[in-house]
């Protein structure tokens, strides 16, 4: 080996070192920032208080609005999304086992979709809306997520499903089981931790985006009581926060970007932990 | 299950309909070329041209896919054949941490972090007078969010070459970094270009991040260091007045038609190097 393909070597081993440790500096620099500033800021009364009078000039009052609000849209279109996405899901595993292509133009149409931006989902809900006559609700909110969240769904519980042993199929068939019961009782029970994880990427997809709920959700400082009103959510309430002039309704931003990380970090430790844990009923072969 | 299934894949022609329909007002009246060319962005006189936006998205994108590519293929190569298993059960988590976390606050810590540095360091270093709030800034948040996306697509396509083939490499006397640049490398292009293709595709489209830094000044930007605008940050910015204006509601919508056009399109292109990369 002559010298300078030596040097080429170390050179770009020491490259990929720098890149590395790059992205994990650069995600330490984003937590610690994020905590510093919150943590500063934060108090028992932001979690617990809606909106006072005056707030957005710096009064007292919190984002409980907010958090109530987020937690709900997120639940609403997480539950919607899994009624409507399990059953594609199993049905895609279960009974277009055999047919190859038809599960392959599927599978990439859900990619497609995947991939469209969530703010065109929020113009498209826009649109939707106002041929509907609806105002901006809650409800609006939740069916804008949810089809946001459906691919992600979709295809999270399908990478789960497609490692379903097919021999585990053959000898439900040969006990005399139909296809439905294979679907409901065997194939969620082999992979119901990822199921859950499946889930529960979906919700922090669905509470972290903005992009969507901006046109739909609406924004209100009360705690909503039914589908039909605007409802407030974190991100939204991040942003509004900090594009004030006034300091201390800057510094509520920051708290409110450190509950909705919270939020988020917890969901997905929880993800980890359930998918350990549920391991136990699986069938290993 | 029929029913949803249909529902499901009906999706993206649904969204296309529905936004197509909208749109389609203003593109009665205008050509489409006037449209995305003009760069008079004046609706209460009835001016719509997209250029500027079109141009700052394709700034913030193209910049921070600069960023994010290099990187990301390095560190992939790095975690998957120099170090040993336990580095990846560390990276695993962090992957995962990054792209959780919700593009609000990674605007946020670009307003605190990024958007600074550039004003009190960067611009001062360099000579040149900048707000901070700029391409380069949206950019560099932008690539940020885009790694983990990116990152976990190389790290697949990287694992999935076949042993043998470096054990192949190796054993004609090729050292590690020669394997790598003319045995990996080759055989990962396809999947390598997707996987770009897809980052880009969603760089494109990201909204509250940029939109946050990015300074939303609608002027075709000269450098990096001046301000921009982007599709996404003139739809989210101005859904408050759309109704208020004729034919602005229809603009907007044609914004995210274009929007959706353009990452329906990176999708399709890409999801057919993946087919061939798996061909191989």
């Amino acid at each position: 080996m002559t010298r300078s393909q030596k040097i080429e070597e170390k050179f770009f081993k020491l490259l990929m070192i720098v890149a590395t440790y790059f992205i994990l500096i650069i995600l330490a620099i984003i937590i610690y920032s994020i905590f510093e500033k919150g943590l500063k800021s934060i108090s028992w009364e932001m979690l617990t208080q809606v909106p006072q009078g005056g707030y957005y000039y710096g009064k007292g009052g919190g984002i409980l609005n907010a958090i109530l609000g987020s937690l709900a849209l997120a639940f609403g279109a997480t539950l919607l999304a899994f009624v409507i996405g399990m059953p594609v899901a199993l049905y895609l595993n279960v009974f277009l086992i055999r047919h190859k292509r038809v599960i392959s133009i599927i599978r990439f149409l859900l990619d497609l979709v995947w991939g469209i931006p969530s703010i065109v989902y929020g113009a498209f809900g826009f649109s939707l809306m106002i041929f509907f006559g609806l105002q901006t609700s809650l409800l609006a909110g939740i069916l804008t997520v949810t089809l946001f969240i459906l691919p992600i769904m979709i295809r999270s519980m399908d990478e789960i499903l497609c490692t379903v042993p097919i021999g585990l199929q053959e000898a439900a068939y040969s006990l005399g089981s139909n296809k439905s019961e294979i679907a409901f009782k065997i194939f969620t029970r082999q992979s119901f931790s990822g199921i859950i994880t499946a889930v529960l990427l979906s919700f922090g997809r669905g509470i972290g985006d903005a992009a969507a709920v901006l046109f739909t959700a609406g924004y209100t400082d009360h705690v909503p009581n039914g589908l039909l009103e605007p409802v407030a959510t974190l991100p939204l309430s991040i942003f509004f926060q900090l594009s004030s002039p006034v300091a201390e309704v800057q510094n509520r931003a920051y708290a409110s970007a450190l509950v909705l990380t919270l939020i988020i970090l917890i969901v997905s430790l929880f993800s980890r932990g359930l998918g350990k844990r549920y391991h136990k009923t699986k069938i290993n072969f | 299950m029929i029913i949803s299934l249909l529902l499901v894949a009906f999706l993206p022609f649904l969204l296309f309909i529905g936004l197509y329909l909208k749109s389609v007002l203003l593109l009665h009246d205008y050509s489409l070329g006037d449209l995305i060319f003009s760069k008079v962005w004046r609706p209460s006189s009835g001016k719509f041209g997209f250029a500027p936006f079109i141009i700052g998205s394709i700034w913030v994108t193209v910049v921070s896919m600069l960023i994010t590519a290099p990187i990301c293929l390095l560190t992939a190569i790095y975690v998957t054949q120099y170090t040993k298993k336990y580095f990846l059960r560390i990276m695993h988590p962090a992957i995962d941490i990054l792209a959780g976390i919700p593009s609000v606050v990674y605007g946020l810590w670009g307003i605190l972090v990024i958007v600074p540095f550039i004003s009190r360091y960067l611009g001062p270093w360099l000579g040149i007078q900048t707000m901070g709030y700029s391409i380069l800034a949206a950019s560099f948040v932008l690539s940020i969010m885009i790694i983990p996306f990116v990152l976990n697509i190389l790290i697949e396509i990287f694992r999935a070459i076949p042993t043998e083939l470096k054990e192949a490499a190796l054993s004609l006397g090729a050292t590690q970094w020669q394997t790598i640049k003319h045995v990996l490398l080759r055989k990962a292009l396809p999947g390598i270009i997707a996987a770009f293709g897809f980052g880009l595709a969603r760089a494109f489209g990201e909204t509250m991040a940029v939109l946050m830094v990015v300074g939303n000044v609608v002027r075709l930007p000269k450098s990096v260091f001046d301000p921009g605008y982007t599709l996404p940050a003139l739809i989210a910015n101005n859904y408050g007045e759309m109704l208020s204006i004729p034919k602005y509601d229809s603009a907007l919508m044609f914004a995210a038609l274009l929007l959706l056009a353009v990452s329906l399109f990176f999708n399709l292109v890409m999801h057919f190097f993946i087919v061939r990369y798996n061909k191989y």
